[in-house]
């Protein structure tokens, strides 16, 4: 099971490590976990994805509540939240087969970023399965390079986690 | 009022009552040493840096208050985490403080740098790396407050030495504004409910009491609950001498090294309540086994513990003596029928006398029985610390051991660091050949400051514990655990001035450890002990 754990924490030093730390050391795994400041400039939003047991997801949270860092955490709700992960995607791309990519660069309502003779850069920012499929779909074109960011996410609605 | 963070530092440890600090000097924590000589706070130097944390750790058991203990950077730091690991494990309450390179050249792996806070960053429950001088007022003030609430540990302040002289305005604030961190001390009155109902549906309810009833200070308050109810006892090695080996509901320490009779309460009990006890491998083997036929009631301050070990029934967050008081207010018609009989096992010296070695079971059976009524016990780690356990019988007394890391070395600095926190009180050690010499340093440190400890070495020759291992698992190949080179103990502390014997028959035992109780300061006795001597 994939579970989705938003997190605010304190914007200071050392934190990202604490956390990052006590997922190693307690043998969790990360699916993805992406940081940036929020509204609140002392304050960080971390979403992390783990995959895992209900028993592990628990262990998780109460681990990470511990860390005084930590200032509200919350378990994300799979059918109650807007997911969203940036990924650009570099692929080979010739004149023959420039309109093709182009094609489902479209399809996929991604964007091209950049292009080049020989290669083409696109953005999708969608939910994360999504970007698996547009990795699919480029790659008979051969991708030269991917970066993701992460997924990050809200509650939908009036559910809101604040400090 | 200005002064320098050094001096500000000084302030804040007497502010918080400090009258004692471990530690060890070096270059990058002189300012703060100079401004600690001009206080009252009285510094005991160790001779390697472990032993302050582990000293500070013993002093922190007695008062139940976060301890001090200091080193400078680099080197310094890194001989601190074993101790800090120790008490950790433990959740002992210390504040670390430790010197650091000027911040100007931290990360360019200068002479004595090391990533103090980093290193320690899974054995604190909090660490700081100060860069800001003026915040060492509130940083002080949250660390004491972090250490000592909620489940309690250490906290480490990694302070480079330039912060250290510079001048700041002091005051030192009143309270602590931490909006991340608020424990829950109170019991949630519903789960209160819910475990008064079990219990009331309960035939053979046990208590398992652990180490988590000493941070809580609610021994007496579980000894009250337990004779109210007639509920039955039993602790952990950590949660040892909790209740009085003479209160009848006590049936002994459970565990791989605890009493039979312990153990076959946990499996006929048909309700258990873990207070303040985290469910370790070496206490409860198999926690599968005993939830499934077994109702788990946990009580314990840290949310986490709760189902990381066991699966537990019903879960009560809080902080143990609350919970206790609040359980005997809501018990009056709760009182059970004596289900388990005998009620208390009386442990026998179970070996024969040889001649030539003493019985180690028979030397802390005499100790008991001759020390004050109110003595700490200090255990090192191996057999000595079993023999030990097993036979601890001091109607009042203190058990201490390194109950979660199991750290050799632990006992003497833990023992002169209970004794500076409660000099009224007999403290004795037991420990091994093999873990008296990874501490021996601190004769000195007795001798210098003339702490009256009392040790005893169970001299095998042997690392006795795995020697066993080896014998029972290993088919007989012992390997590494012949400890060859052991030096004459008795000259060994006679060259610091401490009176020694040594005793190879347990006819002698008796009058030695008699003369070793009243001998005025420290004392060594040794006790030659059959290199075969089992654990059990
Ligand atoms: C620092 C440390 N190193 C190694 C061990 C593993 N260990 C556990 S018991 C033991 C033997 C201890 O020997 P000794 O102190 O002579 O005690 P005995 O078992 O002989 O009573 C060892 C090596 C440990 N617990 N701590
Ligand atoms: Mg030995």
């Amino acid at each position: 099971m994939k579970y989705t754990i938003s997190i605010l924490v304190e914007n200071h030093a050392g934190v990202l490590s604490r956390i990052s730390g006590l997922f190693s050391r307690r043998g969790f795994n990360i699916d993805s976990l992406a940081v940036g400041v929020t509204d609140d400039p002392q304050i960080s939003r971390i979403t992390i994805v783990v995959n895992g047991s209900e028993y592990m997801v628990e262990q998780v949270e109460k681990q990470l509540n511990k860390l005084i860092d930590v200032i509200r955490l919350r378990r994300l709700k799979q059918n109650e939240t807007v997911s969203r992960e940036l990924m650009l995607v570099k692929v080979s791309c010739t004149v023959q087969t420039r309109s093709q990519i182009i094609d489902i660069v479209r399809v996929m309502d991604a964007k091209v970023c950049d292009i080049s003779k020989t290669t083409l850069t696109a953005e999708l920012c969608a939910e994360t399965d999504q970007l698996k499929l547009f990795c699919d779909l480029l790659e008979p074109y051969h991708i030269l390079e991917v970066v993701r960011t992460g997924t990050v996410a809200l509650a939908k609605g009036d559910d809101v986690v604040t400090a | 009022m200005k002064m320098t963070v050094a001096q500000a530092m000084v302030r804040c440890l007497e502010a918080e009552g400090i009258s004692v600090v471990f530690g060890l000097p070096g270059a990058a924590i002189c300012p703060f040493y100079d401004a600690l000589s001009r206080s009252s706070i009285r510094h005991i130097l160790v001779r390697q840096e472990q032993n302050a944390a582990h000293a500070a750790s013993g002093y922190a058991r007695i008062t139940n208050k976060p301890a001090v203990c200091i080193a400078t950077s680099g080197p310094g730091a890194l001989n601190l985490i074993t101790g800090i690991a120790t008490a950790y494990m433990d959740s002992i309450p210390l504040i670390v403080i430790t010197g650091q390179v000027v911040r100007e050249l931290l990360g360019r792996d200068v002479f004595q740098e090391a990533d103090i806070t980093g290193s320690c960053e899974p054995f604190v429950k909090h660490s700081y790396l100060v860069k800001d001088a003026a915040s060492i007022p509130r940083i002080m003030k949250e660390a004491f407050h972090i250490a000592s609430t909620g489940r309690k540990g250490p906290v480490l302040i990694d302070i480079p030495f330039d912060v250290q002289k510079e001048t700041i305005p002091f005051s030192y604030p009143e309270q602590v504004q931490i909006r991340s961190y608020k424990p829950n001390t109170i019991g949630h009155p519903g789960q209160i409910k819910r475990v008064i109902t079990a219990l009331s549906k309960a035939k053979r309810p046990l208590i398992c009491a652990g180490g988590g009833v000493f941070s809580a200070d609610a021994q007496n308050s579980l000894v009250v609950f337990s004779n109210k109810t007639n509920i039955p006892i039993v602790t952990t090695m950590m949660g040892l001498s909790a209740v009085s080996p003479n209160d009848p509901h006590n049936l002994g320490m459970i565990g791989m090294h605890g009493c039979a009779g312990a153990n076959r309460a946990m499996n006929s009990a048909d309700i258990i309540m873990l207070i303040g006890a985290r469910v370790g491998d070496r206490a409860i083997m198999s926690p599968m086994g005993l939830a499934q036929n077994t109702s788990i009631i946990h009580i314990d301050i840290d949310p986490a513990e709760i189902g990381k070990n066991i699966e537990t029934d019903i879960p009560l967050v809080g902080d143990a003596k609350n919970i206790l008081e609040e359980l005997c207010e809501k018990s009056e018609k709760l009182h059970f029928e004596s289900w388990y009989e005998p009620l208390r096992t009386k442990t026998h010296s179970s070996y024969p006398p040889y001649a030539g070695y003493i019985r180690p079971q028979y030397v802390i059976e005499t100790l008991c029985a001759h020390c004050a009524p109110d003595a700490i016990l200090c255990a090192d780690v191996g057999q000595n610390q079993i023999w030990a356990a097993r036979g601890f019988n001091i109607p009042n007394g203190r058990f201490l051991t390194s109950g979660g890391m199991g750290t050799m070395g632990y006992s003497i600095p833990a023992a002169y660091g209970a004794k500076l926190a409660a000099p009224d009180r007999q403290v004795i050690v037991v420990c091994g050949d093999g873990s008296f010499q990874m501490q021996m340093m601190e004769l000195a440190t007795l001798c210098a400051n003339n702490i009256p400890v009392k040790i005893i070495i169970m001299n095998n020759g042997r690392l006795g514990m795995v020697r066993e291992l080896q014998d029972n698992q290993y088919g007989g190949n012992k390997t590494a655990v012949f400890l060859d080179g052991n030096p004459n103990f008795v000259a060994l502390a006679q060259s610091y001035g401490i009176p020694s014997v040594c005793v190879q028959t347990d006819t002698d035992v008796a009058s030695a450890i008699d003369t070793m109780l009243s001998a005025d300061g420290p004392y060594l006795l040794e006790c030659t002990v059959s290199p075969s001597e089992p654990t059990l």
